[in-house]
């Protein structure tokens, strides 16, 4: 391998990117756009789901149990209507996911001390939300009992009554339990697995398209060279992409970045291996801009999104699926930005996926400088 | 390097394409220090000919030696030596002119004084050097084709493989062009060029003519004229079009075609023709002005060896080389 000859690639397509709007566009807006996109877009968080109520009986103890819910972040009660037809029509046309109805005779039942039953209604198109409405539901109704009981039982004159146990619970790493906390060092991981092989896609392909290949592969430019020089640019675009999107994280979106700063480049040099690895492959193979950058965008974002853990917890997958995810480097990347972020880990902690991730650039590193032939068709 | 007199061997080189031979078993050999033409229509082959020789495309038959290196084994080490000049143009249209430059001085190892030194002198030569720092995209056709030859001759090539080059090119260029050519030719160095323009073959040490992915024959441009069976005759005429049907297919007559100003025709026997030539246009109430014989032009040669009965005829194609 010539350094000079090398250096002359790497320079060259510096120049070009440079003066290419196109590439400009990929490199810094296509990476912001995406965070603000995933960032805001994807949340697991479920709350002001649309409440309508109707309440039949209208007593001061319908509406005090009624107020919990209005007083929960989880539920926004948005009507309260008159009829139950009304009620399954906002059911059927999507203005609120749960209809409570409370029965005509719930203070009279109450005061005799009879259980009473409230009627709740789902909409279950929407099963993470139903599901997750339902057990908020149920907590509140738990809550409202465990209060009436209470006052009861003072009422009854055994003062100071206090429930027997309670769960103190402490949630680490994401003390408040936002989804954006997690989703966020997901999205810098995804957006790198997208940026990264789109970025090299065009590269090679735009030379067989404009032409400009047919006069490089007449000179003593050896495939390696070529392939070297095109990479190396792009490892230093995409260090600097990832960091762009990690302070995006930090600053706007208030992720904390518990851990350090070398752990996070190591871990994003090597996925940066592998994707800038494998778009320069679909380049070589694709010969056409268009047909690489779609085979890339296929071939990254769906396993990144589906396969990573980025949406569903890779240990809840069958075991099938979970084996799969194996050869999605992505997930390794993902679990390492999570733990940097949010945990603070090492590299020793992490070993196993940092082993994942050193294996898949390897493996493609070595398979993009195999690939390119010096010859025309 | 091999003391061949050879600069390019080629022997039997065949290549084929889905439902085209496009070279079929292709020979000849350029010497040292000569430009060499080949000339042919769009398809002859002349392209992958040359992609063949510059060692971007591997033949499927044959072998071919450039700078005594044979492109089967050593097609890297001989592209150190070769500069290529494709016919579609290879340059980055978002760098500069000296950006280019660079790019392709770097890639040979040209170090950065000789880099300096001589683009200044081909760039001067091109009548380029006031375009140094324009976009290479924004060039005309004709300064795109000298820059392509300037970033080829960086490197001091031992051979040159030019496809086309002056393609599209305006006039002033082609000049600048050529006398850059003749430059290189006296240090020395090798050119193999194919060219659509006949007046340029014309100016080629030798030229062979490609048809079909065959060489119909290969000679110096003189010989090749003297070797055409019969004489060409120029009828000076301003509506060519009904002569040329009228005398299609007439006895003693195996090629009429159209040129800038009238008709030429390759005949057997010119004198006795001219003035049967008058008396059948004037029968047949056109007109023309001047019918004399002239000197056979490559162009002449060529429409004749590809139309004429010259070339469906082994025996006197095989005369014509011999020459």
């Amino acid at each position: 391998m010539n350094w000079n000859r090398l250096c002359a690639m790497a320079r060259k397509e510096m120049i070009q990117i440079r003066r290419d709007a196109r590439s400009i566009g990929i490199v810094i807006a296509m990476p912001i756009v995406m965070m603000f996109a995933f960032g805001y877009g994807v949340s697991f968080d479920t709350k002001h789901i649309p409440v309508y109520v109707y309440d039949q009986e209208k007593s001061q103890q319908s509406q005090d149990f009624l107020k919990r819910f209005q007083a929960s972040v989880y539920f926004k009660v948005v009507k309260t209507v008159a009829s139950y037809p009304e009620l399954v029509r906002a059911i059927d046309t999507g203005d609120c996911q749960i209809g409570l109805v409370v029965p005509p005779d719930f203070s009279r039942k109450l005061r005799s001390g009879r259980k009473v039953s409230v009627q709740a209604i789902f909409d279950g198109t929407d099963s993470n939300s139903a599901s997750l409405g339902m057990s908020y539901t149920e907590a509140v109704a738990l809550a409202h009992s465990q209060q009436l009981q209470l006052e009861w039982l003072q009422a009854r004159g055994q003062g100071a009554a206090r429930l027997p146990l309670s769960v103190d619970a402490r949630t680490w790493f994401n003390e408040n339990l936002e989804s954006m906390v997690t989703i966020v060092p997901g999205v810098v991981a995804m957006v790198m697995a997208v940026v990264g092989t789109f970025l090299t896609s065009l590269t090679v392909a735009r030379e067989w398209e404009r032409g400009t290949m047919e006069q490089l592969i007449s000179t003593p430019v050896t495939p390696l060279e070529i392939m070297l020089g095109k990479l190396v640019p792009y490892v230093v675009i995409g260090l600097a992409d990832t960091s762009l999107c990690a302070v995006m994280g930090v600053w706007w979106f208030g992720v904390p970045f518990r851990g350090e700063i070398w752990v996070f480049l190591l871990s994003t040099f090597l996925f940066l291996t592998v994707v800038l690895s494998l778009g320069y492959f679909f380049s070589v193979v694709a010969k056409t801009q268009l047909a690489a950058s779609q085979i890339s965008l296929i071939a990254t974002f769906l396993p990144a999104f589906l396969l990573s853990g980025f949406v569903y917890p890779i240990d809840q997958m069958p075991p099938l699926v979970q084996g799969i995810t194996h050869a999605v480097p992505a997930r390794y990347y993902m679990a390492i930005l999570r733990n940097v972020f949010l945990k603070g880990s090492s590299v020793v902690t992490m070993w196993q996926d940092f082993l994942g991730l050193a294996i898949f650039a390897a493996l493609l590193g070595l398979a993009a400088t195999r690939v390119f032939r010096k010859k025309l068709a | 390097m091999s003391g061949s007199e050879n600069a390019i061997e080629l022997n039997g080189l065949t290549k084929s394409f889905p439902g085209v031979r496009a070279v079929d078993g292709l020979s000849f050999a350029v010497r040292r220090g000569e430009i060499f033409g080949l000339v042919g229509p769009d398809g002859a082959g002349k392209t992958t000919t040359m992609r063949m020789l510059a060692g971007v495309l591997a033949p499927d038959e044959g072998s071919a030696t450039v700078a005594g290196f044979d492109l089967a084994r050593d097609a890297e080490r001989a592209k150190h030596r070769i500069s290529y000049m494709p016919q579609r143009f290879g340059l980055y249209e978002e760098l500069t002119v000296d950006e280019n430059i660079r790019f392709y001085a770097d890639l040979f190892g040209v170090p950065r004084r000789e880099r300096e030194e001589r683009s200044a002198e081909l760039l001067k030569a091109a009548g380029m050097a006031e375009f140094r720092s324009r976009l290479a995209g924004k060039l005309s056709g004709g300064m795109k084709q000298k820059l392509g030859l300037v970033c080829a001759l960086i490197h001091t090539p031992e051979v040159m493989l030019l496809d086309e080059p002056t393609n599209g090119v305006d006039p002033v260029s082609r000049r600048d062009f050529w006398r850059i050519l003749y430059t290189l030719l006296d240090q020395g160095v090798t050119i193999l060029t194919t060219t659509a323009y006949l007046d340029e073959a014309e100016r080629c040490h030798r030229v062979a003519l490609l048809h079909e992915g065959r060489m119909l024959f290969c000679d110096t441009p003189a010989n090749l004229k003297a070797s055409l069976p019969g004489a060409v005759l120029s009828i000076v005429c301003a509506d060519p079009r009904p002569v040329r049907d009228l005398l299609a297919g007439t006895e003693g007559i195996s090629t009429v075609m159209i040129v800038g100003d009238g008709l030429h025709l390759v005949v057997r026997d010119p004198q006795r023709m001219i003035p049967e030539l008058r008396s059948r246009i004037a029968a047949a109430g056109l007109s023309c002005d001047a019918i004399e014989q002239v000197a056979p032009s490559i162009e002449d040669l060529f429409v004749e060896a590809v139309q004429g009965d010259w070339g469906d005829n082994g025996h006197e194609r095989d005369r014509g080389g011999e020459r």
